[in-house]
């Protein structure tokens, strides 16, 4: 049962490296060559969890890190080098109770089955706290470390040829989360029977051929592994534009967008939302967090300070995708009721230094949040879906309740799978 | 004494997706739930086990046409649950088992280096191959391989791999926050890979771990098996866990080394092995006839015997006499996505030995099965398993063994408490870990980076 306020805004923190400012590694508090320990991980996120969020995202990619977003640098002054997403989040679930865990997965280059799988295990191994992030990668270095497609290259994701390449990308990425979804459901609940009296340890009436064919990819599944605590665990997806927008309105449980202020948030909401309605899950449940990159501190002016000093080691200015805020938590809170008036119903906060900001985070902007009755002030739940105000969904094959034609769950944009088994 | 006592290995193999796992038993519990997973690895860390082994199946087992329902199914992603079991151990290595059809280098080999890297330097992979087309059907890369190149491919992607491993020496990262350098190199994980197989270049992104390389293991038996095993595997997963058939199989692949330029100790030689415990030789040996019972049902009687008749054998009762039908000899086979049934090459000569078996002993069906059947490799009193373990070791059959209890999840829990603590005295066997990494545990050398180094593994 989830107790979720409707005054309540949920927080997510995006874990990145040492941070989201690319000279975050040089501040003092940073912990450079510890990056590729269990520790550090453990560390962040037993932090924010200390502050109660919602959950915490792990970004990821199938190459090194970049300053372009559509191909790779040879620069040496930033960080280069990271562990799988997937992995990192399955090491802290032991060590964590719970917060949600949202490792970042790449559609482009992946199996559906074995990103199915994994997140299945991530939620066993966190009973019931994970999800994933899809990404679609359009950088021409990471197909060529797979070698079984060529993306084509795109100058910038403005151009009229990039919308092409992205629409396409993300079409791809719906059909991936489409399988991964049927791939959860393709267990029912209770297919573990283990009747003696017949030797059968599963009913295998209640398993599912998922039986997919795309476009991109076909999937006969059942998966081999059972359905998982949360049935269908978190689906997310950061979207800039309208090919991400459609995603998130087909297949996602968040979204994470980039608004610059609340007339900007109730568009793209809007917009999601008149998706959403298209693809028939008018009724179900679709957060819209806003995503913000956060400098914290006692006052603005030595979060502005803080800045421009980072700024000043990378050589350039800070800029980013999200709006970028300097100030007190004090501030951001101001913002973020702001920004909510847009129709956001929480935030993806990224620190710009994690030692830094995550802490300020949890410690000060949480409190403030909390008095002003917009936070927990406790974990009312015991799954990421429970936090999250989600019900644990029905069994799109479930073959019960008898007299209920359609399924809950999945996406209303694609045909009804039909039950082989 | 003429050589000194070798060091014993063991492992612990999560009870798997067939019929040695016996989920009927009151004391059987989840499969699947992680807190299953933490019993058995903490019970082999406390036995100072030198790895937890998991298998692997893409695809759910079927015999004519429906999903085989008599053994437990269901499993967990391999890389995701020893990376959680990593947070619950110190020094316990986590082997995994990795396809190398159904998946490509650059992600298996971040995926490894990363739970390296999250372990403190205790992964392994058990490298396999596959051909089937049933399993390509989950894949979107789909199809499958023709059986000669499923091989060539694995000798690839476990080159390519190592190529990926090695493009960071591990010393690139000097995070020298005065200076504003992170890498020592600009080009830290450049690979070019051009190959039958894999035509792939870039730059991979994790930087060296712990064990440089994660430990290799590999299970194949044929020849082709046996060479690419010595060519560059560290251990050798066998099945082969009588005494004769043991030495036999030892002595033939640790001869092959030398054509590598490899020494004999540089690959272990580790089989599955399976055993009932109890007060006496004779309480095991009664127990174990039960336990045989509990694995082998009427039902499951039956499906084991239409892997060698290939057809239809339900109407047959399990307590009653043998078919008397020939096996259908075809390509098509009644079971699916199980590798034992390619064992029987010649089905109607081994339906009519088990026929004259069967009426010399008067067995049924069921009894047929179950006498012909993997049987427990040590069944006895725990000194009297201590000593056998021991002495197959000491004669050269194996250098230890990967044990697969029966129960879940605290099947091995006997034997850690009562045979480990016999190994221990004879000094056979570690006291405690000694190291830190699965390298370490086995005695294996780390592999040098960089400068060149490497290629001691033949490329394909």
């Amino acid at each position: 049962m989830s107790s979720t306020s409707p005054s309540h805004l949920h927080l997510a923190v995006a874990l990145d490296g040492t941070g989201w400012h690319p000279a975050s590694w040089r501040d003092p508090v940073a912990h450079p060559r510890d990056l590729l320990t269990a520790g550090y991980w453990a560390d962040l996120v037993a932090e924010a969890e200390r502050g109660l969020l919602d959950l915490v995202t792990f970004e990821d990619g199938l190459g090194p890190q970049s300053s372009h977003v559509l191909a790779p640098d040879e620069r040496t002054d930033q960080v280069r080098g990271r562990l799988d997403a997937v992995l990192v989040a399955s090491r802290v679930a032991p060590l964590t109770r719970h917060i949600g865990l949202v490792p970042t997965v790449v559609s482009t280059h992946t199996e559906p089955f074995h990103i199915s799988k994994a997140i299945a295990t991530l939620d066993y191994v966190s009973t019931g706290r994970g999800g994933l992030r899809v990404q679609v990668s359009a950088r021409p270095d990471e197909a060529a470390h797979f070698g079984r497609r060529t993306v084509r290259r795109i100058e910038s994701p403005d151009s009229p040829a990039a919308r092409d390449v992205l629409t396409e990308l993300f079409d791809e990425a719906a059909d991936h989360v489409e399988v991964v979804r049927r791939l959860w459901d393709s267990w029912e609940d209770d297919a573990e029977i283990r009747d003696a009296a017949t030797g059968r340890f599963i009913d295998r009436d209640k398993l599912h051929y998922i039986d997919f064919e795309g476009r991109h990819f076909s999937v006969k599944g059942p998966s081999i592994t059972p359905r998982p605590p949360q049935g269908q665990p978190l689906v997310t997806a950061l979207a800039h534009r309208s090919a991400a927008y459609r995603l998130v309105a087909r297949q996602a449980d968040i979204g994470y967008v980039t608004p610059q202020d609340a007339d900007q948030a109730r568009a793209i909401v809007a917009e999601i939302r008149a998706e959403q309605r298209a693809a028939g899950r008018a009724a179900d449940t679709l957060h819209v967090f806003g995503d913000l990159v956060v400098f914290l501190d006692d006052s603005r002016a030595q979060a502005q300070e803080r800045r421009e000093r980072l700024d000043a080691l990378a050589g350039e200015p800070y800029t980013s995708d999200a709006r970028i805020f300097t100030g007190t938590a004090g501030q951001l809170t101001d913002l973020l009721e702001e920004l909510s008036t847009g129709g956001l119903t929480g935030f993806r906060l990224r620190p710009a230094v994690a030692g830094h900001d995550l802490p300020r985070v949890s410690r000060d902007l949480v409190p403030e949040l909390q008095r002003r009755g917009r936070f927990r002030d406790a974990y009312e739940a015991d799954t990421l879906r429970g936090l999250l105000g989600l019900a644990r969904p029905a069994n799109r094959y479930s073959s019960r309740p008898p007299a209920s034609p359609e399924p809950e769950s999945g996406a209303g944009a694609t045909p009804t799978p039909t039950a082989t088994a | 004494m003429s050589k000194p006592l070798k060091q014993i290995h063991l492992a612990a193999h999560f009870p798997g997706v067939n019929n040695t796992t016996v989920w009927s038993d009151p004391a059987a519990g989840s499969h699947i739930e992680f807190s299953s997973f933490v019993h058995f690895a903490r019970t082999a860390e406390r036995a100072k086990f030198d790895f937890l082994f998991l298998a692997e199946g893409l695809r759910l087992r079927e015999q004519g046409g429906q999903i085989y329902d008599l053994d437990v199914v269901g499993r967990p992603d391999t890389f995701t649950v020893l990376a959680a079991l990593a947070a619950v151990t110190d020094r316990l290595g986590l082997t995994g088992t990795i396809n190398s059809t159904f998946n490509e280098p650059y992600e298996v080999a971040r995926q490894f280096a990363s739970l390296d890297h999250l372990s403190g330097g205790r992964s392994a992979w058990n490298v396999v191959t596959s051909w089937d087309a049933f399993t390509g059907e989950n894949f979107r890369r789909g199809g499958f391989l023709p059986q000669e190149e499923r091989y060539s491919r694995a000798k690839e992607f476990l080159a390519t791999a190592h190529e990926l491993f090695d493009s960071w020496r591990g010393d690139e990262i000097i995070a020298d926050r005065a200076t504003g350098t992170f890498l020592r190199d600009a080009k830290a994980g450049a690979f070019v890979h051009r190959g039958q197989h894999f035509d792939i270049h870039g730059r991979f992104n994790v930087p060296r771990s712990p064990q440089g390389r994660p430990v290799i293991f590999q299970a194949g038996d044929s020849d082709e098996g046996r060479e690419f095993a010595a060519a560059g595997a560290d251990a050798i997963f066998s099945r082969y866990s009588t005494l004769q058939e043991g030495q036999a199989f030892y002595t033939d692949v640790k001869r092959r080394l030398a054509a590598y330029g490899r020494r004999p100790d540089q690959l272990l030689i580790l089989p599955a092995a399976t055993f009932v415990l109890g007060d006496t030789d004779q309480d095991a040996a009664e127990l174990a006839r039960e336990v045989r019972r509990q694995q082998v049902s009427g039902a499951t009687a039956i499906k084991h015997l239409e892997f060698v008749w290939n057809r239809d054998l339900s109407a047959y009762d399990p307590e009653g006499p043998l078919p008397d039908v020939d096996p259908v000899v075809s390509e098509d086979h009644i079971s699916r996505g199980r590798a034992q049934v390619r064992m029987y090459r010649d089905p109607v000569a081994i339906a009519r030995e088990w026929r004259q078996l069967a009426e010399a002993n008067k067995w049924s069906i069921r009894d047929l099965v179950i006498n012909t059947g993997n049987r427990q490799t040590f069944v006895g009193s725990p000194a009297t398993v201590a000593r056998t373990v021991n002495d197959f070791v000491q004669a050269d059959a194996s250098d230890g063994f990967i044990l697969v209890p029966h129960l879940t999840p605290a099947g091995l829990d006997p034997f850690a408490d009562k045979v480990v603590p016999l190994l221990q005295e004879r000094g056979v066997f570690r006291a405690d870990y000694a190291g830190t990494t699965l390298r370490d545990h086995l005695g294996l050398a780390h592999p040098d980076a960089g400068a060149g180094g490497a290629p001691e593994r033949a490329a394909s």
